[in-house]
């Protein structure tokens, strides 16, 4: 071992040591510094800048016709957004029929039958392409598969398309919260003689209960303010839809039709469309975030 | 156990049966879900393979480099698209990915107590599930009127620069590629942070006792750790940019040509299908389904990509 | 920034001791850890800490290169002298402290780059202008590795044995030639040959550094320490358990003739 009399580093020696670092390796630490605050101020920046502008534009018509009264024709004023609304929510139920069973069921094949298998894997890298499939995609399989078969734009289409953008969404976090169920509480169960449907039924499902409602609410977030999907698939009607099986009016087509049209009032339709799908999304996440606390096992 | 004791559970034979029985089905109708999914990709693909094949006959390669798009004539090539999907997502990672890693350093690295981190890390994911078409809508009476003076500014002072070279149009490239930015950076963020914040704490603190300072050991040490599950990040970021669709509709002006001028209108893959699918038919519906079969490749092959970058790093751990 | 230079007239300060410790507490939140502790560390020995886990040894560790100051909550009061300056006076740098008192951790820590560049790195951000092939050299070899790795420097740290690792951890410290090297139990995850090996490279340390040890393994202290601090923990009157410092002396009568009974008891395993 070679052990050289000076030591190696910056030429100090005991004695005549300073206690403070190289005054660049400093001022370098405190410029990045800086410069990361100013990145988290310039991130915030148009999300404030968005809530301010929405609350404001949305709150200055928001009243009781919003929700009886139907959007009135280009130049004439007031109406509400009723068919929108009925819409929105009708796409949303039927894409949550859809896409809940499906996402569940997975999620209980991949995490309870097939942990750790090749197919396992294999169904979690096709679930995490699908959740990279572009929603206008979504929307053109939906019109192939639904649209062109039945001849009509539909709120069933509309429901098709969502569902293939909200079943990812419940999968993983199903997955999650079934994998954070100790394996213990399964082996308990199967211990005592149940049968594997029992035991995932009555013991594992209720206790991830938190995580997939957390799922399906992300997901229903995802959904309510959805365009591209719908556009081709739901399309839009100017009045209510009579049954699910005729186009449908979405508040988030009906942003996109009213924001590029030149009237005012259906402008401002538009503004208090995004706010109602802004809160509708605020009180998603918290509620999603509310379960999410509650899942410690 | 003695069979007196059994006795009080009923005819066990039948009702075991019972149970075997549902349990196999239920069995089955789990894996029947999960291949669909897998299923559904396929079918997908296969869709839009079909609506587009005529186009696909017609055409042939040649539609990804013509530049004519002619309802009239019946002659679809989507290179103006394609650029355009491509530049406005290259603007949007130019922006995005040093904001999104910053803020993720920002909020991993205890710079502030968790008690202010928290709501902030919320806020963030709240910019995450902002629809789309709100971007847009906020894109054209918000952002864009106040983006515009800056953009003139640049085009007076730098205009020599070829992507700076036109006055700023109302709608342009330029401006959906910055909402676009801000619309993938919640992505960039969280995947960063998540990344960061689940390295070892023995790196940091082996960093630090060796007299490393904070930056030090965030630039030499943390982010080359925790690299892959960055770039990963970035390439689900840009999957998400390639395909969005409504604020590029509304924002980037839907002008069937190619200039290098980021201040011009220009139109992606995505806007163009969202604005002539309602009144197409014909060759037209199949052409713009052979140009919604080119993204889906494309954003097809970016995510593959991020999934085995991001799942090579969690073998790593 | 001028900075106050240590007086090289010594008088004033005893250099026997490279750390002093003064009434110390540690806190977390507001529980108090440790209280009410003085120590001193003589030069160019090794200095055991033992006792019962949940005392506080690693604590009072981590308040000699500041390591403390990572933990959200954590406040020290009272003083830890080294050379004579105190290392919570508001002037001091944490991170030239930790330059110059280097630190091994329980678990081995290398970092996810090239066996060359865990020695490289801490050497270049401190400056180290030299011949960086040489010193990645001498400090291998300082650290009795050399021989083993000097094929595959190119190879990631982590591929090494979980003892590889840890004499790469040291080798590390020493690379950037602290004046202390504290270890908080090096070998608790290592077989007995690389703990011995270990123990054989801190009787070569010793000549040119002090070194700080904490062990839960008393052969490991009698065998290697010079100094021994037996610390032990008590119930405080609110419920929580607060760590002291009951006796400190040569290993040797620490290991034989302890005035403490508790010392006594925990030596001779007839603790608790
Ligand atoms: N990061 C922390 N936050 C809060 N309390 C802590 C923290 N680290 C240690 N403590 C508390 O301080 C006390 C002393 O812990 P310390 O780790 O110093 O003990 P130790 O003697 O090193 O034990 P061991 O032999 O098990 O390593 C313990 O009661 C512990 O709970
Ligand atoms: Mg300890």
């Amino acid at each position: 071992m070679t052990t050289p009399d000076n030591t190696p580093t910056s030429g100090t020696t005991p004695g005549t040591m300073s206690y403070t670092v190289a005054p660049q390796r400093k001022l370098f630490g405190n410029i990045m510094t800086g410069l990361v605050i100013a990145c988290a101020l310039l991130a915030a920046l148009p999300l404030v800048s968005i809530l301010i502008t929405v609350i404001t534009n949305g709150l200055s018509r928001f009243g009781p016709a919003i929700f009886t009264e139907l959007p009135p024709p280009p130049l004439v004023d007031g109406g509400g957004l009723r068919n929108a609304i009925v819409g929105t929510l009708t796409v949303m139920v039927i894409s949550a029929a859809i896409s809940v069973p499906f996402g569940i069921m997975a999620a209980i094949y991949v995490s309870e039958f097939a942990r750790d298998t090749k197919l396992a894997n294999a169904v979690r890298f096709g679930i995490n392409v699908l959740s990279g499939v572009p929603s206008i995609i979504a929307g053109l399989f939906a019109y192939g598969v639904v649209v062109l078969a039945t001849g009509t734009f539909s709120a069933v289409a509309g429901g098709v398309a969502l569902a293939v953008l909200m079943i990812p969404i419940i999968e993983r976090t199903a997955e999650e919260g079934l994998k954070s169920i100790p394996l213990e509480v399964r082996q308990g169960a199967l211990g005592v003689g149940a049968t594997n449907f029992q035991t995932i039924s009555q013991i594992v499902l209720p206790a991830s209960l938190p995580f997939l409602a957390t799922g399906v609410t992300l997901a229903l977030a995802r959904a309510s303010g959805e365009t591209a999907a719908l556009l081709f698939t739901a399309l839009f009607n100017q009045f209510d839809a009579r049954s699910v099986w005729q186009p449908t009016a979405t508040l988030s087509v009906l942003i996109y039709n009213f924001a590029i049209s030149p009237y005012k009032n259906q402008q401002e339709l538009a503004w208090v469309a995004a706010f109602l799908i802004m809160v509708f999304i605020l009180i998603v996440s918290i509620i999603a975030r509310r379960l999410g606390r509650r899942t410690q096992f | 156990m003695t069979t007196a004791d059994r006795s009080a559970f009923g005819d066990d034979t039948q009702s075991l049966k019972v149970a075997r029985t549902i349990d196999t089905g239920f069995f089955w109708l789990t894996a029947f879900f999960a291949l669909a999914i897998a299923g559904i990709l396929l079918w997908i693909v296969y869709e839009l393979f079909t609506i587009a094949w005529p186009a696909i006959q017609k055409f042939g390669l040649e539609f990804l480099t013509s530049s004519r798009w002619n309802p009239v004539e019946n002659i679809y090539g989507a290179l103006p698209q394609i650029y355009g999907t491509i530049i406005s997502s290259i603007i949007a990672l130019l922006v995005a990915v040093p904001l999104g890693v910053g803020v993720a350093i920002f909020l991993s690295e205890d710079f502030l107590p968790s008690k202010v981190v928290t709501p902030i890390a919320f806020l963030i994911e709240l910019l995450a599930a902002v629809p789309s078409v709100v971007y847009g809508l906020w894109g054209i009476f918000v952002f864009i009127p106040f983006i515009t003076p800056f953009l003139d500014f640049i085009h007076t002072t730098l205009g020599w620069i070829p992507i700076f070279s036109t006055p700023p149009s109302s709608r342009a490239m330029i401006h959906a590629g910055l909402v676009l930015a801000i619309m993938i950076s919640p992505i960039i963020i969280s995947i960063s942070r998540d990344t960061l914040a689940s390295l070892p704490p023995q790196l940091r603190q082996g960093s630090l006792a060796l007299g490393a300072t904070r930056w030090e050991t965030i630039l030499q040490v943390l982010i080359p750790a925790g690299l892959s599950g960055i770039i990963g990040s970035i390439m689900l970021a840009l999957g998400r940019a390639l395909g969005e669709t409504m604020a590029a509709a509304m924002l980037i002006g839907n002008a069937n040509k190619i200039s290098i001028s980021w201040f011009d209108p220009a139109s992606t893959i995505a806007s163009l299908i969202a604005n002539q699918f309602a009144e197409a038919s014909g060759l037209q519906v199949s052409s713009l389904l052979y140009a919604g079969l080119v993204l889906m490749l494309l954003t097809l092959a970016v995510n593959v990509l991020a999934e085995i970058i991001v799942s090579r790093f969690q073998e790593v751990e | 920034m001028t900075s106050p230079r240590m007086q090289s007239n010594s008088s004033a300060v005893d250099t026997d001791y490279v750390l002093e410790v003064e009434k110390l507490n540690v806190y977390y939140g507001s529980n108090l850890a440790v209280r009410d502790t003085y120590l001193k560390i003589p030069r160019n020995q090794i200095t055991a800490f033992i006792g019962p886990s949940g005392c506080g040894k690693s604590t009072v560790i981590r308040c000699f290169n500041r390591l403390n100051d990572l933990i959200p909550g954590a406040r020290v009061e009272g003083r830890v002298l080294f050379d004579g300056r105190d290392l919570y006076a508001k002037d001091v740098d944490p991170v030239e402290v930790r330059r110059r008192i280097g630190m091994v951790f329980q678990k081995a820590n290398p970092f996810p780059k090239s066996i060359y560049e865990n020695i490289a790195f801490g050497a270049r951000i401190n400056g180290f202008k030299g011949d960086m092939d040489e010193l990645v050299e001498r400090s291998l070899r300082g650290a009795a590795l050399w021989d083993e790795v000097k094929d595959k420097l190119k190879e990631s740290g982590l591929s090494l044995s979980g003892g590889q690792q840890q004499r790469l951890c040291i080798a590390r410290t020493i690379a950037i030639e602290p004046e202390v090297i504290l270890m908080d139990e090096p070998c608790s995850a290592l077989d007995p040959i690389s703990t011995l090996r270990v123990e054989d490279l801190m009787h070569e340390l010793k000549q040119r550094y002090t070194i700080v040890i904490v062990t839960h393994n008393m052969q490991q202290a009698s065998r290697v320490s010079d100094m021994t601090a037996f610390f032990n923990a008590e119930a405080t009157p609110t419920g929580g358990r607060v760590g002291y410092l009951v006796e400190f002396d040569k290993t040797q009568v620490i290991f034989n003739s302890p005035s403490q009974t508790a010392t006594q008891d925990y030596v001779s395993g007839r603790f608790g």
